[in-house]
């Protein structure tokens, strides 16, 4: 067959997708609406940042220096500190979950704190260990610069403890935002919901409705049908991915330290990567309700959950790190969120890139064998 | 024969399929078969018979397990791609676009087949106008009739003229009418272009048409020839019997076919008999079991010689096993129809602004069979399911076994049995399972179960520790029944029970329905196989929602015009009719 006749047929198939798409409202929800929700259900609703923690102190020994010590919480924006006179009151309060934290300042501080020997008691509900752990890093954070300051006020500095003195810096999100890392990791969310489940239906409604087997004896060739497939939701994608970039900028406000372009060359490779997913589970499951389920197994979940979009990878099992080096998923999630917060870095942008390219091919190809014009 | 033009060279063909239990089941059984270009070739056999599976290879879509398979002088096998370049396939199920439109549906497959742009504006102008659909180019194809559904089908797959067309079983789940056109353009382009065409069908008059027919059964190729030659077989066996007055053809049919050493097989039609005799039957006895009848020899027809060579293969194989023994087929006759058993007065089903039925009234006696016809969408189903209280009225008056179904349609239920048009049984369990289960379902407990369902296996023949779901299609429909039947119901109802078994279970399953109206359970029934009108008793046409006819089948053949016409024409007739009476009021008025 000519190359005259190649695009003829692929013109004609894309323009018959492009039709089914647009013709079929819950594809343009999923496609475009779905993506809007998540960018502000994820942007706004999903945060391991704690601000106003609930930090209760018992004040014990109301002397002046206890009191100047303490007073530092008040300065935070991250803690909102009561006060109570009684222990067992304080206990009552966080077991019933009305406060997150007991600050203690036991009777004998400043006595204690003059000798050199000062010591306070800081009670966390660890029932939410992830917030305790953040409550306990601010607590000590507002305490120690006041605690410093009285030592030195006293002149009594304990043996060895001024020569180390350890100055904290975050790099890349210096005041540690989750929205920061959260934001980019919601690109590869949304271009995996795209990718994987729109097209998880496309060739499997075609074999349900029995279409494929009129196409397959026509002169139409299996990489015409892929390429048609994948062309008009290159284009929702692209615009899925416009919508989220620019949530990120004007929205939450996340920097963009990495080239642009590169930001977008790397998102579409991606893309393509998710549709070859989706395509390719839609044509061997041959069956709309299997190929959903298929596609949100295969893809979604194992993105959100094992890509590092929120739990550190190398706190996992060594299958669970083996499993998620293979999904495509963790290689852009690195790679883009390095891109937005720390900037463009060659040999890491050159890597993941070639990863994800040699997965879009090898499921693009995948997917044009198992149209093989074949019914058995 | 010579093979050096034949459009298709098969020798020793042969495709396996693992069945349901694993095992594998020979779809093409060794067939060698040679068609010739510029004809009208049908591959004629029941559901079942490999017929499909032939088309699929020939199209490339399927490989050959065995065997050569020459299309077009190429061998399909080895290069699908370029016979799919040079034919035209409409596959049983068109695979229409939905959200497409009539005219992007054709253009598309004009656009894949390289139609040029020139030649485009005459062909769809042609085609629109053969399927009569020009008024209909810009509706989306989901929302044509089925019918209409198949002749767009056509058309996208005559879009440009093919070197071969395949059409695997058009008219299957059409209407008699939209069957009628589909040919009626076939017919046409193999007139005006020499059209090479392979059609397969279940219809016997459609092999009629053909200039070559393959008769096929169970993979296996049992015949070919022009249909002349292929009926000379039944020469001199053909007859009607008509029985005497007041005795109900299926009677008649049913005494004939109960002497299978006499008759080879026996269908009502037309208000008699029509049977083939065995050649070898004892004329003593021959004329003993007619001898209240009228029997006149007939023209021998395709059908007949089908029948002939179906038995023979089955005798030969043993493997259908005899029909259900039938109860008493000696009809209980009721000299008073006392009460109707059914009593429907102005009813009434709307959807939204649609009007699905229309004021429709009519009475069903005890023990009567009463079949509901209709083509596609005309309503039938709609007044089945409000019949059985599975859809409410919209309005009107509606009494089964004398309970109101407005408000008592939980006690209405337990006086009928239902039998829906697909298995609706578990497929994984096995028959006594099944049984158990819609006993249960039914109040049925106990001893009473115990020897309803035992009662029942016997009845329908049925091996309880088979599982459901591997059951052949003709005793997944026994089964179905058993179930309807268990509670002895006062009514039966029957969606369709036909479609989709071959015509020996078919008529098993007639010979069932005829005993069980004997006993006095009525019967309803929908079908689309016209014939099958003629065992019921009363029969009641519907188009568009309006009761059309009513009466006894002849009656009906009387008001289509012609007491000796078949039914499917007969059905023709009235819809027409019908049809022309309702274009022509808004006209009027």
């Amino acid at each position: 067959m000519s190359a005259s006749g190649f695009t003829t047929r692929l013109v004609a198939l894309t323009r018959k997708e492009t039709r089914q798409m647009l013709r079929d409202r819950s594809n343009l929800v999923v496609g475009l609406l779905l993506p809007v929700v998540l960018i502000l259900l994820f942007g706004y609703g999903l945060s391991f940042d704690v601000k106003d923690a609930r930090v209760t102190v018992v004040l014990e020994d109301s002397s002046p220096t206890a009191r100047n010590i303490v007073a530092g919480l008040h300065g935070s924006p991250y803690l909102a500190p009561t006060w109570e006179t009684s222990m067992a009151e304080a206990e009552r309060m966080i077991r019933a979950g009305e406060t997150d934290a007991i600050l203690r300042v036991p009777g004998e501080f400043s006595a204690r704190l003059a000798a050199g020997e000062g010591g306070l008691q800081l009670l966390l509900n660890g029932v939410d260990s992830t917030t305790a752990s953040v409550i306990e890093g601010y607590v000590d954070g507002a305490l120690s610069v006041p605690m410093q300051q009285q030592a030195d006020r006293a002149g009594n500095k304990p043996a060895g403890a001024a020569s180390v003195t350890i100055i904290r810096r975050i790099w890349f999100n210096e005041t540690g935002e989750s929205t920061w890392f959260l934001v980019p990791g919601l690109i590869v969310l949304v271009m995996t919901l795209i990718g994987a489940f729109l097209t998880s239906l496309l060739v499997a409604r075609e074999w349900e409705r029995g279409t494929l087997e009129s196409l397959f004896v026509t002169p139409v060739r299996p990489l015409e049908l892929v390429l048609s497939k994948l062309a008009p939701y290159i284009v929702i994608g692209g615009i899925d991915l416009i919508l989220c970039l620019l949530a990120a900028k004007y929205l939450f406000l996340v920097p963009m330290r990495g080239s642009l372009w590169i930001i977008v060359v790397s998102s579409l490779l991606y893309l393509l990567v998710s549709l070859g997913l989706g395509l390719f589970i839609s044509a061997i499951t041959r069956n709309q309700f299997a190929a959903s389920q298929m596609a949100l197994l295969a893809s979604f979940l194992p993105a959100m959950m094992l890509s590092g979009f929120v739990f550190d990878l190398r706190n996992t099992p060594v299958v669970i790190q083996v499993i998620s080096q293979l999904l495509p998923a963790t290689h852009f999630m690195g790679l883009i969120k390095t891109l937005f917060m720390a900037g463009d870095y060659w040999p890491d942008i050159l890597r993941n890139c070639s990863i994800l390219a040699f997965y879009a091919i090898v499921l693009i190809a995948l997917t044009r064998r198992s149209l093989a014009k074949r019914l058995d | 024969m010579s093979d050096g033009g034949a459009t298709i060279t098969a020798t020793g063909l042969r495709k396996t399929f693992a069945g349901p239990d694993g095992h594998a089941i020979a779809a093409i059984d060794d067939i060698s078969l040679t068609v010739h270009p510029g004809k009208l070739t049908a591959l004629v056999g029941p559901d079942g018979a490999g017929k499909t599976t032939l088309i699929r290879m020939i199209a490339g879509l399927l490989k050959p397990d065995a065997g050569s398979l020459c299309v077009l002088g190429i061998d399909v096998a080895a290069d699908p791609q370029a016979v799919q370049d040079r034919i035209s396939y409409m596959p049983q199920r068109f695979g229409l676009y939905e959200d497409l439109s009539v005219q992007e549906n054709l253009d598309l497959y004009a656009d894949l087949h390289g139609v040029p742009q020139k030649e485009r504006k005459e062909r769809f102008a042609r085609m629109l106008e053969m399927t009569d659909m020009a008024r209909f180019t810009e509706r989306p194809a989901g929302k044509l009739s089925g019918g209409m559904k198949q002749k767009l089908g056509l058309a996208c797959t005559l879009v440009r003229s093919p070197d071969l067309l395949l059409l695997d079983e058009p008219s299957v789940g059409v209407d008699p009418l939209s069957r009628r056109d589909l040919w009626k353009i076939v017919q046409q382009l193999v007139d005006d272009e020499k059209l090479s065409v392979i059609v397969s069908t279940a219809y016997m008059d459609e092999a009629e048409r053909c200039a070559q027919v393959f008769v096929m059964n169970r993979g296996r190729l049992l015949a070919e020839g022009p249909p002349g030659d292929l009926k000379k077989q039944a020469a001199g066996l053909t007859f009607t019997a008509t029985p005497p007055e007041g005795m109900p053809a299926r009677e008649l049919q049913a005494r004939l076919i109960d002497a299978p050493d006499l008759i080879i097989d026996a269908v009502p039609r037309g208000g008699s008999v029509r049977f083939i005799r065995r050649p070898e039957a004892d004329e003593a006895r021959f004329f003993e079991l007619l001898h209240d009848a009228l029997v006149e020899a007939r023209p021998e027809e395709i059908e007949d010689a089908f029948m002939m060579m179906l038995r023979r293969q089955e005798r030969q194989d043993r493997k259908t096993p005899a029909e259900p023994a039938a109860a008493s087929v000696a009809a209980k006759r009721r000299d008073n129809p006392d009460k109707p058993v059914i009593v429907v007065r102005d009813l009434v089903r709307k959807f939204g602004d649609f009007t699905a039925v229309a004021s429709t009234s009519f009475d069903v006696a005890p023990g009567e069979i009463f079949g509901l016809l209709g083509p596609n969408g005309a309503g039938k189903t709609t007044t089945f399911r409000m019949l059985c209280g599975l859809l409410p009225a919209t309005s009107g008056h509606l009494e089964v076994a004398g309970l109101n179904l407005r408000n008592a349609r939980a006690e209405a239920r337990g006086r009928i049995g239902y039998v829906s048009q697909k298995f609706a049984l578990y497929g994984n369990l096995s028959v006594r399972e099944n049984l158990e289960f819609f006993g249960g379902a039914y109040g049925l407990r106990g001893k009473a179960l115990r020897t309803r369902i035992a009662a029942s296996l016997e009845r329908f023949d049925l091996d309880p520790a088979m599982q459901s779901g591997l059951l052949p299609a003709g005793y997944k429909q026994r089964l179905a029944m058993a179930t309807g039947l268990l509670h002895e119901p006062d009514i039966l109802f029957l969606d369709e029970p036909t479609s989709g078994i071959d015509p020996l279970a078919r008529r098993a399953f007639w010979h069932t329905i005829t005993s069980l109206a004997g006993d006095g359970v009525t019967i309803i029934i929908t079908t689309h196989f016209m014939e099958e009108a003629e065992y019921c008793d009363r029969i009641a046409i519907q188009d568009a929602g309006e009761m059309l006819a009513l009466g006894t089948p002849r009656a009906v053949r009387k008001e289509a015009g012609d007491e000796g016409m078949d039914m499917n024409n007969a059905f023709i007739a009235i819809v027409e009719q019908g049809r022309a009476a309702r274009n022509r009021k808004p006209s009027a008025a």
